[in-house]
Protein backbone atom coordinates (compact mmCIF):
# COMPACT_ATOMS: atom_id res chain seq x y z
CA UNK A 1 0.00 0.00 0.00
CA UNK A 2 1.22 3.47 -0.76
CA UNK A 3 1.30 5.91 2.16
CA UNK A 4 -1.76 8.11 2.38
CA UNK A 5 0.06 11.46 2.28
CA UNK A 6 -1.72 13.50 -0.33
CA UNK A 7 0.37 13.61 -3.50
CA UNK A 8 0.49 16.86 -5.45
CA UNK A 9 -0.43 16.33 -9.10
CA UNK A 10 3.10 16.87 -10.38
CA UNK A 11 4.69 14.46 -7.94
CA UNK A 12 4.92 10.81 -8.96
CA UNK A 13 4.00 8.00 -6.59
CA UNK A 14 6.35 6.59 -4.00
CA UNK A 15 7.00 3.43 -5.94
CA UNK A 16 10.10 3.92 -8.06
CA UNK A 17 9.15 4.45 -11.67
CA UNK A 18 10.96 3.14 -14.76
CA UNK A 19 13.22 6.19 -14.90
CA UNK A 20 14.36 5.79 -11.33
CA UNK A 21 15.00 2.08 -11.84
CA UNK A 22 17.07 2.91 -14.91
CA UNK A 23 19.06 5.53 -13.00
CA UNK A 24 19.96 2.86 -10.44
CA UNK A 25 20.90 0.35 -13.13
CA UNK A 26 23.20 2.90 -14.72
CA UNK A 27 24.80 3.73 -11.40
CA UNK A 28 25.51 0.05 -10.72
CA UNK A 29 26.80 -0.53 -14.23
CA UNK A 30 29.21 2.39 -13.95
CA UNK A 31 30.40 1.10 -10.58
CA UNK A 32 31.07 -2.32 -12.06
CA UNK A 33 33.04 -0.78 -14.91
CA UNK A 34 35.08 1.48 -12.65
CA UNK A 35 35.85 -1.47 -10.38
CA UNK A 36 36.80 -3.88 -13.17
CA UNK A 37 38.55 -1.62 -15.69
CA UNK A 38 39.37 1.58 -13.87
CA UNK A 39 37.30 3.64 -16.31
CA UNK A 40 35.19 6.03 -14.25
CA UNK A 41 32.24 7.41 -16.18
CA UNK A 42 30.45 8.81 -13.16
CA UNK A 43 31.36 12.39 -14.09
CA UNK A 44 30.18 12.22 -17.66
CA UNK A 45 27.21 14.44 -18.56
CA UNK A 46 24.25 12.25 -17.67
CA UNK A 47 21.83 12.91 -20.52
CA UNK A 48 24.09 11.85 -23.35
CA UNK A 49 25.67 9.08 -21.27
CA UNK A 50 22.20 7.63 -20.68
CA UNK A 51 21.49 7.90 -24.37
CA UNK A 52 24.61 6.05 -25.34
CA UNK A 53 24.14 3.33 -22.73
CA UNK A 54 20.67 2.78 -24.18
CA UNK A 55 22.14 2.65 -27.70
CA UNK A 56 24.58 0.04 -26.49
CA UNK A 57 21.70 -1.90 -24.92
CA UNK A 58 19.78 -1.92 -28.21
CA UNK A 59 22.80 -3.17 -30.13
CA UNK A 60 23.59 -5.89 -27.62
CA UNK A 61 20.05 -7.30 -27.70
CA UNK A 62 19.85 -7.55 -23.94
CA UNK A 63 16.59 -6.83 -22.14
CA UNK A 64 17.72 -4.17 -19.73
CA UNK A 65 20.73 -2.27 -18.48
CA UNK A 66 21.12 -4.51 -15.44
CA UNK A 67 21.87 -7.42 -17.77
CA UNK A 68 24.92 -5.54 -19.00
CA UNK A 69 26.50 -5.74 -15.55
CA UNK A 70 27.54 -9.43 -15.56
CA UNK A 71 28.62 -8.96 -19.16
CA UNK A 72 31.06 -6.16 -18.40
CA UNK A 73 32.31 -7.98 -15.32
CA UNK A 74 33.08 -11.25 -17.07
CA UNK A 75 33.50 -10.49 -20.77
CA UNK A 76 36.23 -7.97 -21.60
CA UNK A 77 35.13 -8.09 -25.26
CA UNK A 78 31.74 -6.77 -24.20
CA UNK A 79 33.42 -3.92 -22.39
CA UNK A 80 35.31 -3.09 -25.61
CA UNK A 81 31.94 -2.75 -27.36
CA UNK A 82 30.66 -0.61 -24.54
CA UNK A 83 33.70 1.63 -24.66
CA UNK A 84 33.30 2.05 -28.38
CA UNK A 85 29.75 3.22 -27.84
CA UNK A 86 30.77 5.57 -25.01
CA UNK A 87 33.55 7.19 -26.96
CA UNK A 88 31.82 9.13 -29.67
CA UNK A 89 34.27 9.13 -32.54
CA UNK A 90 32.52 11.62 -34.80
CA UNK A 91 35.19 13.90 -36.24
CA UNK A 92 36.34 15.41 -39.54
CA UNK A 93 39.26 17.23 -41.14
CA UNK A 94 39.38 20.98 -40.65
CA UNK A 95 36.09 21.05 -38.75
CA UNK A 96 35.30 24.75 -38.26
CA UNK A 97 37.83 25.99 -40.85
CA UNK A 98 37.94 29.45 -39.27
CA UNK A 99 39.50 27.95 -36.17
CA UNK A 100 42.41 26.59 -38.14
CA UNK A 101 42.81 29.91 -39.86
CA UNK A 102 42.99 31.71 -36.53
CA UNK A 103 45.37 29.12 -35.16
CA UNK A 104 47.63 29.84 -38.08
CA UNK A 105 47.42 33.61 -37.80
CA UNK A 106 47.50 34.05 -34.06
CA UNK A 107 49.26 31.00 -32.60
CA UNK A 108 51.64 29.53 -35.16
CA UNK A 109 53.17 32.95 -35.72
CA UNK A 110 54.13 32.94 -32.04
CA UNK A 111 55.28 29.34 -31.95
CA UNK A 112 57.82 30.19 -34.65
CA UNK A 113 60.12 31.63 -32.03
CA UNK A 114 60.67 28.21 -30.40
CA UNK A 115 63.25 25.77 -31.68
CA UNK A 116 61.25 22.82 -30.43
CA UNK A 117 57.49 22.78 -30.13
CA UNK A 118 55.43 20.34 -28.06
CA UNK A 119 51.78 19.93 -28.96
CA UNK A 120 49.25 17.77 -27.16
CA UNK A 121 46.16 16.83 -29.06
CA UNK A 122 43.84 15.29 -26.47
CA UNK A 123 40.82 13.29 -27.63
CA UNK A 124 42.09 12.89 -31.17
CA UNK A 125 39.60 10.12 -32.02
CA UNK A 126 40.37 8.67 -35.45
CA UNK A 127 42.98 11.31 -36.23
CA UNK A 128 41.40 13.55 -38.86
CA UNK A 129 41.92 16.65 -36.77
CA UNK A 130 45.54 15.97 -35.91
CA UNK A 131 46.42 15.46 -39.58
CA UNK A 132 44.70 18.75 -40.35
CA UNK A 133 46.93 20.34 -37.75
CA UNK A 134 50.04 18.68 -39.18
CA UNK A 135 49.21 19.96 -42.65
CA UNK A 136 48.91 23.53 -41.39
CA UNK A 137 52.16 23.24 -39.43
CA UNK A 138 53.92 21.91 -42.46
CA UNK A 139 52.72 24.79 -44.61
CA UNK A 140 54.04 27.21 -42.01
CA UNK A 141 57.41 25.46 -42.03
CA UNK A 142 57.02 24.36 -38.42
CA UNK A 143 56.24 20.66 -38.60
CA UNK A 144 59.87 19.48 -38.50
CA UNK A 145 60.30 21.26 -35.16
CA UNK A 146 57.17 19.76 -33.64
CA UNK A 147 56.49 16.81 -31.42
CA UNK A 148 52.77 16.18 -31.51
CA UNK A 149 51.27 13.84 -28.93
CA UNK A 150 47.88 12.67 -30.14
CA UNK A 151 46.00 10.86 -27.40
CA UNK A 152 42.65 9.23 -26.79
CA UNK A 153 41.26 6.63 -24.41
CA UNK A 154 39.83 4.57 -27.22
CA UNK A 155 42.49 2.19 -28.55
CA UNK A 156 40.44 1.22 -31.58
CA UNK A 157 40.23 4.85 -32.66
CA UNK A 158 43.97 5.26 -32.09
CA UNK A 159 44.65 2.34 -34.45
CA UNK A 160 42.60 3.99 -37.19
CA UNK A 161 44.36 7.28 -36.50
CA UNK A 162 47.77 5.68 -36.81
CA UNK A 163 46.89 4.19 -40.18
CA UNK A 164 45.56 7.47 -41.48
CA UNK A 165 43.34 5.86 -44.09
CA UNK A 166 39.98 7.51 -44.68
CA UNK A 167 37.03 7.05 -46.99
CA UNK A 168 37.53 8.89 -50.28
CA UNK A 169 33.92 10.08 -50.30
CA UNK A 170 34.78 12.62 -47.59
CA UNK A 171 37.63 14.15 -49.56
CA UNK A 172 35.66 16.78 -51.46
CA UNK A 173 34.23 18.14 -48.19
CA UNK A 174 37.68 18.13 -46.60
CA UNK A 175 39.17 19.86 -49.62
CA UNK A 176 36.58 22.59 -49.28
CA UNK A 177 37.30 22.93 -45.56
CA UNK A 178 41.03 22.99 -46.22
CA UNK A 179 40.63 25.93 -48.55
CA UNK A 180 38.44 27.80 -46.07
CA UNK A 181 41.08 27.14 -43.42
CA UNK A 182 43.59 29.08 -45.47
CA UNK A 183 45.35 26.09 -47.06
CA UNK A 184 48.28 27.29 -49.15
CA UNK A 185 48.82 24.33 -51.43
CA UNK A 186 46.52 21.71 -52.88
CA UNK A 187 44.89 19.34 -50.45
CA UNK A 188 45.60 16.48 -52.85
CA UNK A 189 49.31 16.92 -52.09
CA UNK A 190 48.77 15.33 -48.69
CA UNK A 191 47.19 11.99 -49.47
CA UNK A 192 47.28 9.15 -51.90
CA UNK A 193 43.94 7.97 -53.31
CA UNK A 194 43.46 4.23 -53.73
CA UNK A 195 40.39 2.00 -54.15
CA UNK A 196 37.92 4.40 -52.59
CA UNK A 197 40.29 5.35 -49.81
CA UNK A 198 42.68 8.21 -49.17
CA UNK A 199 45.90 7.45 -47.34
CA UNK A 200 47.59 10.33 -45.55
CA UNK A 201 51.26 10.74 -46.56
CA UNK A 202 53.81 9.33 -44.15
CA UNK A 203 55.82 12.53 -43.80
CA UNK A 204 52.88 14.06 -41.94
CA UNK A 205 52.97 11.19 -39.47
CA UNK A 206 56.64 11.42 -38.64
CA UNK A 207 56.13 14.04 -35.99
CA UNK A 208 53.02 12.55 -34.43
CA UNK A 209 53.06 10.05 -31.58
CA UNK A 210 49.73 8.33 -30.99
CA UNK A 211 49.23 7.16 -27.43
CA UNK A 212 46.61 6.01 -25.00
CA UNK A 213 45.74 8.64 -22.40
CA UNK A 214 42.65 8.75 -20.25
CA UNK A 215 41.81 12.33 -19.28
CA UNK A 216 39.96 11.13 -16.21
CA UNK A 217 42.89 9.51 -14.50
CA UNK A 218 46.17 9.97 -16.37
CA UNK A 219 48.54 12.82 -15.57
CA UNK A 220 50.61 15.29 -17.55
CA UNK A 221 53.51 13.78 -19.43
CA UNK A 222 55.37 16.74 -20.96
CA UNK A 223 55.42 20.54 -21.01
CA UNK A 224 53.35 21.78 -23.91
CA UNK A 225 53.37 24.89 -26.08
CA UNK A 226 49.91 24.13 -27.38
CA UNK A 227 47.09 21.88 -26.22
CA UNK A 228 44.17 21.09 -28.48
CA UNK A 229 41.13 19.42 -26.98
CA UNK A 230 37.98 19.87 -28.99
CA UNK A 231 34.57 18.34 -28.41
CA UNK A 232 35.66 16.19 -25.52
CA UNK A 233 34.74 18.43 -22.56
CA UNK A 234 31.15 18.55 -23.83
CA UNK A 235 30.73 14.98 -22.60
CA UNK A 236 31.91 15.78 -19.06
CA UNK A 237 30.12 17.32 -16.10
CA UNK A 238 31.35 20.56 -14.49
CA UNK A 239 33.59 18.81 -11.96
CA UNK A 240 35.37 16.70 -14.53
CA UNK A 241 35.66 19.66 -16.91
CA UNK A 242 37.41 21.64 -14.19
CA UNK A 243 39.75 18.74 -13.38
CA UNK A 244 40.74 18.29 -16.99
CA UNK A 245 41.22 22.02 -17.54
CA UNK A 246 43.44 22.14 -14.50
CA UNK A 247 45.47 19.26 -15.94
CA UNK A 248 45.86 21.29 -19.14
CA UNK A 249 46.96 24.32 -17.15
CA UNK A 250 49.62 22.24 -15.41
CA UNK A 251 50.81 20.79 -18.70
CA UNK A 252 51.18 24.14 -20.44
CA UNK A 253 54.34 26.18 -20.46
CA UNK A 254 54.01 29.84 -19.53
CA UNK A 255 52.29 31.65 -22.39
CA UNK A 256 51.25 28.26 -23.80
CA UNK A 257 48.08 28.05 -25.88
CA UNK A 258 44.87 26.14 -25.36
CA UNK A 259 42.31 25.44 -28.08
CA UNK A 260 38.86 24.12 -27.19
CA UNK A 261 35.84 23.07 -29.28
CA UNK A 262 33.40 25.49 -30.84
CA UNK A 263 30.87 25.22 -28.02
CA UNK A 264 33.30 24.86 -25.14
CA UNK A 265 34.73 27.78 -23.24
CA UNK A 266 36.67 28.74 -20.15
CA UNK A 267 34.00 31.31 -19.31
CA UNK A 268 32.28 29.32 -16.56
CA UNK A 269 35.27 27.28 -15.45
CA UNK A 270 37.64 27.63 -12.53
CA UNK A 271 40.50 28.23 -14.98
CA UNK A 272 38.95 31.41 -16.37
CA UNK A 273 41.39 33.72 -14.63
CA UNK A 274 44.46 31.72 -15.53
CA UNK A 275 44.05 32.37 -19.24
CA UNK A 276 43.85 35.28 -21.64
CA UNK A 277 41.40 35.06 -24.51
CA UNK A 278 43.16 35.19 -27.86
CA UNK A 279 40.16 34.50 -30.10
CA UNK A 280 36.81 34.36 -28.33
CA UNK A 281 34.69 32.72 -31.02
CA UNK A 282 37.42 30.29 -32.02
CA UNK A 283 38.06 29.36 -28.37
CA UNK A 284 41.77 30.07 -28.39
CA UNK A 285 43.26 30.88 -24.99
CA UNK A 286 46.73 31.62 -23.67
CA UNK A 287 48.05 30.74 -20.26
CA UNK A 288 48.83 33.85 -18.25
CA UNK A 289 52.37 34.13 -17.05
CA UNK A 290 52.78 35.52 -13.54
CA UNK A 291 56.49 36.00 -13.90
CA UNK B 1 -0.40 40.17 -26.09
CA UNK B 2 -2.23 39.03 -23.03
CA UNK B 3 -1.13 39.25 -19.42
CA UNK B 4 -0.34 35.97 -17.77
CA UNK B 5 -0.60 34.66 -14.22
CA UNK B 6 2.22 32.32 -13.37
CA UNK B 7 0.36 29.41 -11.80
CA UNK B 8 1.29 27.05 -14.59
CA UNK B 9 1.84 23.39 -13.81
CA UNK B 10 4.34 23.41 -16.67
CA UNK B 11 7.97 24.47 -16.57
CA UNK B 12 9.15 24.10 -20.12
CA UNK B 13 7.96 23.94 -23.72
CA UNK B 14 10.04 22.14 -26.35
CA UNK B 15 9.30 22.91 -29.98
CA UNK B 16 10.48 20.72 -32.85
CA UNK B 17 10.26 22.17 -36.33
CA UNK B 18 11.79 21.55 -39.73
CA UNK B 19 11.01 22.78 -43.25
CA UNK B 20 8.82 25.90 -43.15
CA UNK B 21 9.85 26.59 -39.60
CA UNK B 22 10.81 30.22 -39.85
CA UNK B 23 7.29 31.33 -40.71
CA UNK B 24 5.60 29.01 -38.27
CA UNK B 25 7.82 30.09 -35.38
CA UNK B 26 7.35 33.69 -36.35
CA UNK B 27 3.61 33.21 -36.09
CA UNK B 28 3.90 31.92 -32.53
CA UNK B 29 6.87 33.32 -30.61
CA UNK B 30 6.27 37.08 -30.98
CA UNK B 31 2.74 36.67 -29.58
CA UNK B 32 4.00 35.37 -26.25
CA UNK B 33 4.31 37.96 -23.47
CA UNK B 34 7.55 38.83 -21.70
CA UNK B 35 6.07 37.30 -18.56
CA UNK B 36 5.50 33.90 -20.17
CA UNK B 37 6.45 31.65 -17.26
CA UNK B 38 7.94 28.72 -19.18
CA UNK B 39 11.35 28.15 -20.67
CA UNK B 40 10.95 27.58 -24.40
CA UNK B 41 13.49 25.46 -26.22
CA UNK B 42 13.30 25.60 -30.00
CA UNK B 43 14.91 23.04 -32.25
CA UNK B 44 14.82 24.10 -35.89
CA UNK B 45 16.33 21.60 -38.32
CA UNK B 46 19.00 23.03 -40.55
CA UNK B 47 19.39 22.24 -44.24
CA UNK B 48 21.99 19.95 -45.77
CA UNK B 49 24.15 22.80 -46.99
CA UNK B 50 27.56 23.34 -45.49
CA UNK B 51 27.50 26.60 -43.64
CA UNK B 52 29.15 28.26 -40.73
CA UNK B 53 26.99 27.14 -37.83
CA UNK B 54 27.68 30.13 -35.63
CA UNK B 55 26.62 32.85 -37.98
CA UNK B 56 23.54 30.91 -39.02
CA UNK B 57 22.44 30.69 -35.43
CA UNK B 58 23.22 34.35 -34.87
CA UNK B 59 20.83 35.04 -37.71
CA UNK B 60 18.04 32.93 -36.19
CA UNK B 61 18.50 34.55 -32.81
CA UNK B 62 18.49 38.14 -34.00
CA UNK B 63 15.62 37.38 -36.36
CA UNK B 64 13.42 36.29 -33.47
CA UNK B 65 14.76 38.66 -30.85
CA UNK B 66 13.75 41.57 -33.04
CA UNK B 67 10.06 40.68 -32.74
CA UNK B 68 9.81 38.77 -29.46
CA UNK B 69 9.07 40.14 -26.02
CA UNK B 70 10.76 37.16 -24.42
CA UNK B 71 14.52 37.09 -24.53
CA UNK B 72 16.04 34.87 -27.22
CA UNK B 73 19.48 33.25 -26.84
CA UNK B 74 21.40 30.26 -28.05
CA UNK B 75 21.20 27.16 -25.88
CA UNK B 76 24.73 26.98 -24.55
CA UNK B 77 26.42 24.14 -22.76
CA UNK B 78 26.08 24.30 -18.98
CA UNK B 79 23.62 27.21 -19.07
CA UNK B 80 20.86 27.03 -16.50
CA UNK B 81 17.44 26.86 -18.14
CA UNK B 82 15.31 29.71 -16.86
CA UNK B 83 11.63 30.53 -17.34
CA UNK B 84 10.76 33.43 -19.60
CA UNK B 85 13.55 32.66 -22.06
CA UNK B 86 13.54 31.28 -25.56
CA UNK B 87 16.56 29.09 -26.30
CA UNK B 88 17.54 28.18 -29.83
CA UNK B 89 19.40 24.90 -30.41
CA UNK B 90 22.78 25.44 -32.12
CA UNK B 91 23.61 23.73 -35.40
CA UNK B 92 25.80 20.66 -35.79
CA UNK B 93 25.41 19.26 -32.25
CA UNK B 94 22.61 17.33 -30.58
CA UNK B 95 21.03 19.37 -27.79
CA UNK B 96 20.12 17.62 -24.56
CA UNK B 97 18.74 18.67 -21.20
CA UNK B 98 20.37 17.36 -18.04
CA UNK B 99 18.26 16.41 -15.01
CA UNK B 100 19.82 19.43 -13.28
CA UNK B 101 18.05 21.67 -15.85
CA UNK B 102 21.12 22.74 -17.73
CA UNK B 103 21.84 22.24 -21.41
CA UNK B 104 24.40 19.82 -22.73
CA UNK B 105 25.58 19.19 -26.26
CA UNK B 106 26.72 16.02 -27.91
CA UNK B 107 28.60 15.45 -31.11
CA UNK B 108 27.13 12.24 -32.47
CA UNK B 109 26.00 10.96 -35.82
CA UNK B 110 22.64 12.29 -37.01
CA UNK B 111 19.51 10.64 -35.60
CA UNK B 112 16.60 10.29 -38.09
CA UNK B 113 18.94 12.01 -40.57
CA UNK B 114 18.86 15.04 -38.32
CA UNK B 115 21.60 16.81 -36.39
CA UNK B 116 20.39 18.26 -34.08
CA UNK B 117 17.59 15.75 -33.67
CA UNK B 118 14.22 16.56 -32.12
CA UNK B 119 13.87 13.06 -30.68
CA UNK B 120 17.14 13.41 -28.79
CA UNK B 121 16.04 16.74 -27.29
CA UNK B 122 12.49 15.64 -26.46
CA UNK B 123 13.67 12.43 -24.87
CA UNK B 124 16.11 14.11 -22.50
CA UNK B 125 13.72 17.01 -21.84
CA UNK B 126 10.98 14.64 -20.74
CA UNK B 127 13.38 12.70 -18.52
CA UNK B 128 14.09 16.02 -16.81
CA UNK B 129 10.69 17.76 -16.70
CA UNK B 130 8.40 14.70 -16.76
CA UNK B 131 4.76 15.86 -16.53
CA UNK B 132 5.79 19.52 -16.36
CA UNK B 133 6.77 19.51 -20.01
CA UNK B 134 4.87 20.52 -23.13
CA UNK B 135 6.01 19.16 -26.49
CA UNK B 136 5.02 20.82 -29.75
CA UNK B 137 5.64 19.57 -33.28
CA UNK B 138 5.30 22.03 -36.16
CA UNK B 139 5.75 21.96 -39.92
CA UNK B 140 8.42 19.78 -41.51
CA UNK B 141 9.39 17.11 -44.01
CA UNK B 142 10.80 14.67 -41.50
CA UNK B 143 9.59 12.06 -39.08
CA UNK B 144 12.05 13.26 -36.44
CA UNK B 145 10.27 14.22 -33.24
CA UNK B 146 7.39 11.73 -33.48
CA UNK B 147 8.97 9.23 -31.11
CA UNK B 148 10.14 12.01 -28.81
CA UNK B 149 6.64 13.44 -28.58
CA UNK B 150 5.28 10.01 -27.71
CA UNK B 151 7.92 9.74 -24.99
CA UNK B 152 6.74 13.06 -23.53
CA UNK B 153 3.20 11.70 -23.46
CA UNK B 154 4.47 8.51 -21.83
CA UNK B 155 5.88 10.59 -18.98
CA UNK B 156 2.55 12.38 -18.58
CA UNK B 157 3.62 15.58 -20.33
CA UNK B 158 1.30 17.49 -22.67
CA UNK B 159 1.60 16.93 -26.43
CA UNK B 160 0.61 19.42 -29.12
CA UNK B 161 0.83 19.21 -32.90
CA UNK B 162 0.21 21.81 -35.56
CA UNK B 163 -2.93 20.99 -37.55
CA UNK B 164 -1.35 19.48 -40.72
CA UNK B 165 -3.61 21.49 -43.04
CA UNK B 166 -2.09 24.69 -41.69
CA UNK B 167 1.50 23.47 -42.08
CA UNK B 168 3.78 24.52 -44.94
CA UNK B 169 4.91 20.90 -45.01
CA UNK B 170 2.49 18.52 -43.35
CA UNK B 171 4.70 15.43 -43.15
CA UNK B 172 6.12 16.00 -39.69
CA UNK B 173 2.81 16.87 -37.97
CA UNK B 174 1.12 13.91 -39.68
CA UNK B 175 3.91 11.60 -38.64
CA UNK B 176 3.64 12.76 -35.01
CA UNK B 177 -0.13 12.32 -35.00
CA UNK B 178 0.11 8.82 -36.43
CA UNK B 179 2.36 7.58 -33.62
CA UNK B 180 0.25 8.38 -30.58
CA UNK B 181 -2.96 10.14 -29.61
CA UNK B 182 -1.75 13.69 -29.14
CA UNK B 183 -3.53 15.90 -26.65
CA UNK B 184 -4.30 18.80 -28.98
CA UNK B 185 -4.09 19.35 -32.72
CA UNK B 186 -4.13 23.10 -33.33
CA UNK B 187 -4.24 25.42 -36.34
CA UNK B 188 -1.08 27.50 -36.54
CA UNK B 189 -2.88 30.78 -35.89
CA UNK B 190 -4.32 29.46 -32.61
CA UNK B 191 -1.19 28.03 -31.02
CA UNK B 192 0.10 31.14 -29.23
CA UNK B 193 -3.30 31.92 -27.75
CA UNK B 194 -3.74 28.31 -26.69
CA UNK B 195 -0.41 28.38 -24.88
CA UNK B 196 -1.27 31.60 -23.07
CA UNK B 197 -4.62 30.25 -21.92
CA UNK B 198 -3.06 26.97 -20.95
CA UNK B 199 -0.60 28.48 -18.55
CA UNK B 200 -3.33 30.67 -17.08
CA UNK B 201 -5.14 27.47 -16.21
CA UNK B 202 -8.11 28.03 -18.56
CA UNK B 203 -7.32 24.77 -20.32
CA UNK B 204 -6.38 21.47 -18.77
C1 LIG C 1 33.63 13.74 -30.62
S1 LIG C 1 35.28 13.15 -30.49
C2 LIG C 1 36.20 14.59 -30.82
C3 LIG C 1 37.18 14.40 -31.92
C4 LIG C 1 37.93 15.64 -32.38
N1 LIG C 1 38.67 16.27 -31.32
C5 LIG C 1 36.98 16.62 -33.05
O1 LIG C 1 36.54 17.58 -32.39
O2 LIG C 1 36.63 16.45 -34.22
C6 LIG C 1 35.47 12.86 -28.75
C7 LIG C 1 36.68 12.01 -28.40
O3 LIG C 1 36.96 12.13 -27.01
C8 LIG C 1 37.44 10.90 -26.55
N2 LIG C 1 37.29 10.81 -25.09
C9 LIG C 1 36.14 10.78 -24.38
N3 LIG C 1 36.41 10.65 -23.07
C10 LIG C 1 37.77 10.61 -22.95
C11 LIG C 1 38.67 10.46 -21.85
N4 LIG C 1 38.19 10.32 -20.62
N5 LIG C 1 39.98 10.46 -22.09
C12 LIG C 1 40.46 10.58 -23.35
N6 LIG C 1 39.67 10.70 -24.44
C13 LIG C 1 38.34 10.71 -24.24
C14 LIG C 1 36.61 9.89 -27.30
O4 LIG C 1 37.21 8.61 -27.31
C15 LIG C 1 36.49 10.52 -28.68
O5 LIG C 1 37.50 10.06 -29.52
Amino acid sequence: MTPSTQAKPQVYSHRPNEDEVMALEIKLLLQAIAFRYDYDFSHYAQASLTRRINNCLKKSQLNNIAEMIPKVLHQPEFFELFLKEMSVTVTEMFRDPKVFKELRNKVFTQLKTYSRINIWHAGCATGEEVYSLAIMLKEEGLLHRCQIYATDFNNQSLKVAEQGIYKAEKISEYTHNYQLAGGKASFADYYQAKHGYAKIHNDLKEHITFAHHNLIKDQCFAQMHLIICRNVLIYFDKTLQNNVLSLFNQSLLHRGYLLLGDKESLEFSKQKNNFDTIAKDQRIYQKISYE
Amino acid sequence: MMPVKSSSPYQALVIGVSAGGLNALHNILPKLPKSFPLAIIVLQHRGEVVFDGTSHNDFLISYFQKDCAMSVTEATIGAEIKPGNIYIAPAKYHLLIEKTKVFSLSLEPPVNFALPSIDVLFDSASACYKNQLIGLILTGASSDGSTGLKTIKGRAGLTLVQEPKTAEVDFMPKSAISLHTVDHILPLDDIAEFLCQLIQGDKE
